[in-house]
């Protein structure tokens, strides 16, 4: 029996895990909670421009972005397997989980390029 | 004044009678000093010679006597029967393993598992007897010494989900083992074990639930040496990818 | 020495069971151990939810307010209010489990586990501040 290449997609879990679990609360009560109701003021069009314009910015909301994604993709496959006792189903799970992560990242890529 | 009394219920399983378990149940006197193990014992002494099940020290040192009581993984020896008032208590033989009869489970791929870690000091070269003993301080003992309380009682294995859904995974007192000897200053195989360990059926398959650390009755943590040495194996793969000409 | 011994063979007649399909409803660790399993899709879900939004950026005014008109919507408050519990419980296991996997060294001293958890914490506010301190401020 030869080494796993597990440790490939168990270093992006990792990191994705480390970098959503520092950034993604205080995104998400901000952007998508505070900001619709009303608790604090919605930056105007040019003023989120500007913020996201800046190639550091990018590349951290890609690295966000990306690595969040391969973390659900990891984490994920290993729900179904255990959780739902898939694992018959294993190529096609890994196709959608890291399939799905790759292409979300490639999109982002695609996006913050245009930014 | 009467004797208070508990009722157990135990699975059965006479393969030679029938196909499927049952339940009996039996009323055993509640003694404030009782454990389960005194129960079952009191239950093949007085009342049924035909229950089996494994003991051996009563003191939480042999692993032997490892049953499910009402669902989780303990030593009876270490169970007062007084905690489970006002019961039934239910004792089932320890999950996730072949049950051969009663409470007595099958423990060979267990065993075969275990041998697989290499679970010995592997030196390179040895030392010739007239230079002396390895010396260690007490900070290099500490490293290992908390996997090195590991009795093989099991209950690791039966608590963890993933040893139930996957037969193949090498289990957690066998990692925890494998750790033991390759924190030891003077122990030379963690290359070896890695090669064991970082196969698809070694570290990879545990999902961290963390149950086998919080029913090990001698207080290691399995859970930590597996994620300690999936870090270690994932520096080993980057390293072998980035740099292959490196050793 | 002219009979060899024989054994009778053993013949166990195992009795096996297989673990049903939710197991994970069963024991309240369990529940603790799938929910925090399954706060990865609502990563993902948010991690797709600001990619859409930053995407309205390269559109145009229009798009970027009809973004934030949405976001006001019932079901996307509810949504969002749902991954947020979920990312927070993410965060909170995320930490209180790092130092399972990392055990760090000052010389002969080891870091206790209840240390690096907080470092993990005060990471965690750090980031929290200077991300809002960015968007405040913009």
């Amino acid at each position: 029996m030869k080494k796993s290449n597990e440790p490939l997609w168990w270093a992006f879990f990792g990191a994705g895990g480390a970098l959503s679990a520092l950034c993604l609360p205080a995104l998400l009560f901000l952007l998508a909670l505070a900001m619709p109701l009303g608790w604090i003021e919605t930056p105007s069009f040019e003023a989120a421009s500007g913020l996201v314009h800046h190639p550091l910015a990018r590349l951290f909301l890609f690295a966000l972005i990306s690595l969040s994604l391969l973390h659900w993709g990891h984490r994920f496959r290993f729900t179904l397997y255990d959780g739902l006792q898939l694992k018959h189903l294993e190529s096609l799970i890994v196709v959608f989980c890291y399939g799905g992560a790759i292409v979300g990242s490639i999109f982002a890529g695609f996006v913050l390029w245009q930014l | 004044m009467t004797q208070q009394t508990i009722a157990l219920e135990v699975f059965r399983y006479r393969p030679e009678e029938e196909h499927e378990p049952t339940f009996q149940t039996y009323e055993v006197p509640l003694k404030k000093e009782w454990v389960v193990l005194d129960a079952l014992n009191y239950i093949k002494d007085e009342i049924d010679g035909t229950l089996t099940f494994r003991w051996s020290c009563r003191m939480g040192v042999c692993g032997s006597c490892g049953m499910m009581i009402n669902g989780t993984p303990v030593l009876t020896c270490a169970a007062f029967l007084e905690t489970y008032q006002p019961g039934p208590v239910r004792i089932e033989p320890l999950a996730n393993f072949p049950v051969v009869r009663d409470l007595v489970i099958l423990m060979s791929d267990f065993m075969e598992k275990l041998g697989r870690v290499k679970p010995w000091i592997i030196t390179e070269k040895e030392k010739p007897v007239a230079e002396g003993e390895y010396l260690q301080t007490p900070t290099q003992l500490a490293d290992f010494k908390q996997y090195s309380m590991c009795i093989n009682c099991m209950l690791c294995y039966s608590a963890c989900p993933v040893s139930g859904l996957e037969p193949d995974f090498i289990g957690p007192a066998a990692i925890a083992l494998a750790q033991r000897y390759n924190l030891d200053s003077r122990d030379e195989g963690s290359a070896q074990r890695m090669e064991i360990l970082s196969q698809d059926d070694g570290i990879w398959q545990c999902t961290l639930v963390g149950e086998c650390s919080a029913v090990c009755p001698k207080g290691v943590d399995p859970a930590g040496a597996i994620q300690r040495y999936k870090v270690a194996s994932t520096n080993d793969w980057w390293r072998s990818k980035l740099m292959p000409w490196g050793k | 020495m002219s009979h060899p011994t024989r054994y009778r063979k053993y013949h166990p007649k195992l009795y096996r069971t297989r673990m049903p399909i939710f197991w994970w409803v069963r024991k309240w660790t369990h529940i603790h151990f799938i929910t925090r399993e399954l706060t990865s899709v609502f990563v993902a879900f948010y991690a797709i939810e600001l990619l859409f939004l930053l995407r309205t950026l390269t559109r145009g005014q229009e798009a970027y307010d009809a973004f934030l008109a949405w976001l006001q919507t019932p079901l996307a408050l509810a949504l969002n209010t749902i991954a947020f519990l979920m990312i927070a419980f993410h965060s909170i296991t995320w930490f209180n489990l790092a130092p399972k996997a990392l055990v760090i060294r000052v010389g002969e001293l080891r870091i206790p586990p209840v240390a690096i958890a907080g470092m993990n914490y005060a990471g965690w506010a750090v980031f929290s501040a200077a991300l809002a301190w960015l968007i405040l401020s913009a």
